[in-house]
């Protein structure tokens, strides 16, 4: 087990670094450069010399390599991404900021989407061919069909039309006043949570079909035992495990959603960064948002896939 | 039951020459056949089937069915309400909603055709080297797309569209690079398993050529899920393109793209001209919806091997 996540970790070692190759390099070719911006808004005289001055004062009149060299230098050795171009302050420190943020929407939206999908999904299974069944299988795919922006337009339009009532945008510490701070993840978190959730709750009704026909299920039934415990302690535990799966391959599906979402709902998190640092073109936070969530990501999924050994004890890592 | 058609998998064929049920009559080749049992066993697959029909049809002839130009202005009748001269109202240069929303609905069909095909030819490419030659090639290439799956869509998306600019054919161009490598794992899982069937073996060892076994007896037995993959594309592609255009990095504005008009004419008047934001959501989401039911009603008749516990308890 210990062997299996060493050697796991290793694996990524080299997607990272080609990865951060690719973005290193792909960013640089934004058309129209940051020091034509700089020099337009900031009313510089736009001749040669400041042009020059500003390119050095930048470092960016260095070999590309040797930037891609200092740059990945010092996230491996000191844990720095660079200086933002525009601030001129540390890149970490950028997204230090915004990613609780960002991290917190993602933990709420995730957990609605559990909390509504697992119960329907078990729900239909059990009830296959019924009302409920053929609600909750409606429910997903419009789930899946109804797209998180606009639902997020309409929850920020329709009450504000009716009621005169609109969701929060600012953001109370966590620590000073956890109720509204919650508060402020809600209406965006149950959108992302639905659209998420549609997929989920499909895996979760498949596997349960599936586990429901198993000869232990039967044997359960023919013990005595009452409908919640079969359906529960047996078959759900089981039909779990191919559910996680899926919550994994979703974890890129939900950080992309929080872009949009925090757009909607003006959520200063790390998508609202990505989109502003686009439009400024300051690299550094863009390269340095690219490898933090692909580097999350792909932890996430070595956690999940380390999660089977502890819910099934028929996977061995070992070979 | 001779005349069974050779597309047919294996076990129905054999199942349908020794027992031939009144349903499984074929009638009018494998095609009619699909219809066939789409309308008369899969209800809300026949209905997806027609939402689709409708939106080839208004999106081909948008032209006639739009009472105007997506762009035609009307200064005068500036963020009018929904009347009986403009059924959804129009925007706020005086545009008529409705115009655009069939007007869109081209524009959708147009990415999500393109972006499918394209996406399905790289699948194919990919997923069926990856998994008949397999080895090394197979380990590397299954490693890349695995460290391509790792990062979010959409993040990869707002950073390609930023460097390449917004436009239909850089949405068309990044869209299918992005479903084209996250598909080739579902060929590749076709082509792994139809690669054990042993008139594969029986074909090589009378030294047919590769390239030949390739076109003959590997792609014709993973059409199935390759037809699924493309229809359920066409619904994938459609919510990724609306979602771009909504964060302003997709079909530039006065282009009439669903979600763009979510993003600049519905959000900044919206308070206004409630209509604008609510309009085109419904659009997305009926076409989405038929066309996904569409496509779960194609998986189970076409390739049972992908349907997930459909049955019943009683294990039909």
């Amino acid at each position: 087990m210990k062997a299996y996540a060493l050697r796991r970790l290793l694996a990524l070692i080299p997607t990272l670094l080609i990865a951060s190759v690719i973005v290193f390099f792909v960013i640089r070719l934004i058309p129209g450069s940051v020091i034509d911006l700089m020099l337009s808004e900031n009313d510089f005289s736009n001749d040669a010399t400041s042009r020059e001055q500003l390119i050095a004062a930048l470092g960016l009149d260095t070999p590309l390599i040797y930037q891609y060299f200092k740059w990945i230098f010092g996230i491996i050795v000191h844990a720095d991404f660079g200086r933002t171009l525009w601030q001129d302050t540390p890149v970490i420190d950028e997204i230090w900021a915004r990613l609780p943020i960002t991290f917190e929407l993602g933990v709420v939206s995730m957990l609605f989407a559990l909390i509504v999908s697992i119960p329907i999904g078990v729900y239909s299974a059990i009830r296959q061919e019924t009302i409920g069944d053929y609600a909750g299988r409606t429910f997903s795919i419009l789930a899946l069909a109804i797209p998180s922006f606009w639902l997020g337009t309409l929850v920020v339009l329709l009450p504000s039309l009716w009621w005169g009532w609109s969701p929060p945008i600012t953001i109370v510490p966590f620590t000073e006043a956890p109720w509204e701070n919650i508060k402020t993840y809600i209406a965006p978190g149950m959108i992302l949570g639905l659209s998420l959730s549609a997929v989920t709750m499909r895996m979760t009704r498949t596997m349960m079909l599936e586990v429901l026909r198993q000869d232990y299920i039967r044997t359960a039934w023919a013990k005595g035992l009452t409908e919640k415990i079969v359906v529960l302690r047996h078959a759900l535990k089981n039909a779990l495990i191919p559910v996680i799966t899926i919550i994994g391959l979703q974890i890129p599906v939900l950080i992309g959603g929080t872009v949009i979402m925090e757009q909607i709902f003006v959520i200063p998190g790390m998508g609202q960064l990505l989109l502003e640092s686009v439009s400024t073109r300051d690299y550094p936070i863009i390269t340095g948002i690219f490898l933090i969530v692909g580097t999350g990501v792909a932890l996430i999924n070595l956690l999940i896939d380390l999660c089977y050994g502890f819910l099934d004890p028929k996977v061995r890592f070992d070979k | 039951m001779v005349s069974v058609s050779t597309t047919n998998n294996d076990d129905s064929a054999v199942h349908e020459k020794i027992a031939p049920e009144p349903q499984a009559i074929q009638r009018g080749g494998p095609i009619g056949n699909f219809f066939y049992r789409l309308f008369t066993e899969k209800y809300m697959g026949a209905f997806g089937f027609i939402i689709f029909i409708i939106l080839l049809f208004v999106g081909i002839f948008a032209q006639y069915i739009a009472p105007e130009g997506y762009n035609t202005i009307h200064p005068i009748d500036r963020l009018q309400a929904p009347s009986a001269n403009y059924w959804l109202g129009t925007d706020q240069l005086g545009r008529d909603v409705f115009s655009r929303i069939v007007h869109g609905a081209q524009f959708s069909i147009i990415i999500a055709f393109s972006v499918s095909a394209i996406s399905i030819v790289i699948s194919v490419a990919l997923g069926v080297t990856s998994g008949y030659f397999g080895g090394r090639f197979d380990m590397w290439s299954q490693r890349s797309v695995d460290a391509w799956m790792s990062f979010p869509d959409l993040i990869i998306l707002i950073v390609v569209i930023s460097v390449l600019g917004p436009g239909m054919w850089q949405v068309i161009f990044v869209l299918s690079l992005l479903y084209g490598i996250a598909g080739s794992r579902i060929v590749r899982g076709a082509v792994v398993s139809v690669k054990e069937n042993v008139y594969i073996t029986a074909s090589q060892s009378i030294g047919t050529s590769t390239f030949r076994i390739l076109t003959r007896h590997i792609l014709p037995n993973v059409m199935a899920p390759i037809i699924v993959l493309f229809t359920t594309r066409l619904a994938a592609v459609i919510i990724a393109e609306s979602g771009l255009s909504f964060l302003g990095l997709g079909v530039p504005p006065p282009e009439p793209s669903w979600g763009g008009m979510l993003s600049l004419d519905g959000r900044s008047y919206m308070f206004l001209a409630p209509w604008l934001a609510i309009v085109p959501g419904p659009a997305i989401t009926i076409v989405v919806y038929g066309i996904n039911m569409f496509g779960d009603a194609m998986r189970d008749l076409l390739d049972p091997r992908l349907r997930g516990g459909g049955g019943r308890y009683s294990g039909k």
